[in-house]
């Protein structure tokens, strides 16, 4: 596996662009074509906010580190952040059938990042929360099938 | 994101350029309440410009579909694709809300 980029940035909303600009450019560096790009941009805004908005709990902004990896051609993020312990992998699914009424506002980022990531893996560690997403360069299977 | 509307037979369409994401969708969340409080309750969202969704602008759109719900209101979105197309079938928005082809045909059954 080898490193590509690796940057801290403040976890704040005004971050967005930025760190998003600089993960799909490791993705467009290693020949990710855009529709693979476009989902990858989603994911890691889904994951972004939830850090910027939930993991330091509207105290002084906190950081979160993003590192880009290459691995068999395929894209390797680690996104670490010395918040709140929160897995995302833990939270259940929205129901998707559920009428407009019914339907509540919200739950519906972390359900994006499962459906479009390859693989997404949580660890809590040294007092930090690890969240691995691997994005295949192809072979994907679609979400919908 | 740039948001624009006009008034066709009784309908409101608002159009819908570049990205409906958590930094820039209080504009549409605005214009909507805007054009809601104003009494128009029949819409249909022209999202042939739109180049990137994620959940904030699902959210904002079911934020609006709520609002017009008790004003028997009417929301049609029209003229999805690519990856904005994705995000409304994997979240299952693409069976909640009418969908249309293009603004056109949505117009023809307004």
């Amino acid at each position: 596996m080898q490193l590509l980029s690796q940057k801290k940035w403040p976890a704040r909303l005004e971050s967005l662009y930025e760190s998003l600009d600089s993960v799909s450019s490791c993705a467009r560096a290693l020949g990710f074509n855009a529709e693979r790009i476009g989902e990858l941009e989603l994911v890691m805004e889904e994951v972004l906010v939830n850090i910027f908005k939930y993991a330091y709990g509207g105290k002084e902004p906190g950081e979160v580190t993003i590192s880009c990896s290459e691995d068999g051609g395929n894209l390797v993020m680690d996104v670490v952040d010395s918040g709140v312990p929160f897995d995302p992998l833990t939270a259940s699914d929205p129901d998707i059938t559920a009428g407009v009424d019914e339907r509540p506002v919200g739950g519906l980022g972390i359900y994006l990042i499962k459906k479009l990531m390859d693989k997404v893996k949580y660890r809590r560690e040294e007092g930090r929360n690890r969240l691995t997403l691997v994005l295949f360069k192809s072979g994907k299977t679609s979400p919908l099938s | 994101m740039e948001v624009a509307c006009r008034k066709e037979k009784n309908t409101v369409i608002v159009s819908v350029k570049g990205r409906m994401d958590a930094v820039c969708t209080t504009n549409f969340e605005m214009i909507l309440d805007e054009q809601i409080a104003s009494g128009e309750t029949r819409f249909i969202i022209d999202f042939g410009g739109l180049e990137y969704i994620s959940s904030a602008g699902l959210q904002c759109i079911l934020t609006t579909a709520k609002k017009l719900e008790p004003r028997q209101g009417d929301l049609v979105l029209a003229a999805l694709k690519g990856t904005v197309k994705e995000v409304f079938e994997i979240s299952g928005f693409n069976s909640i809300f009418t969908i249309s082809e293009s603004v056109d045909s949505a117009l023809a059954v307004a």
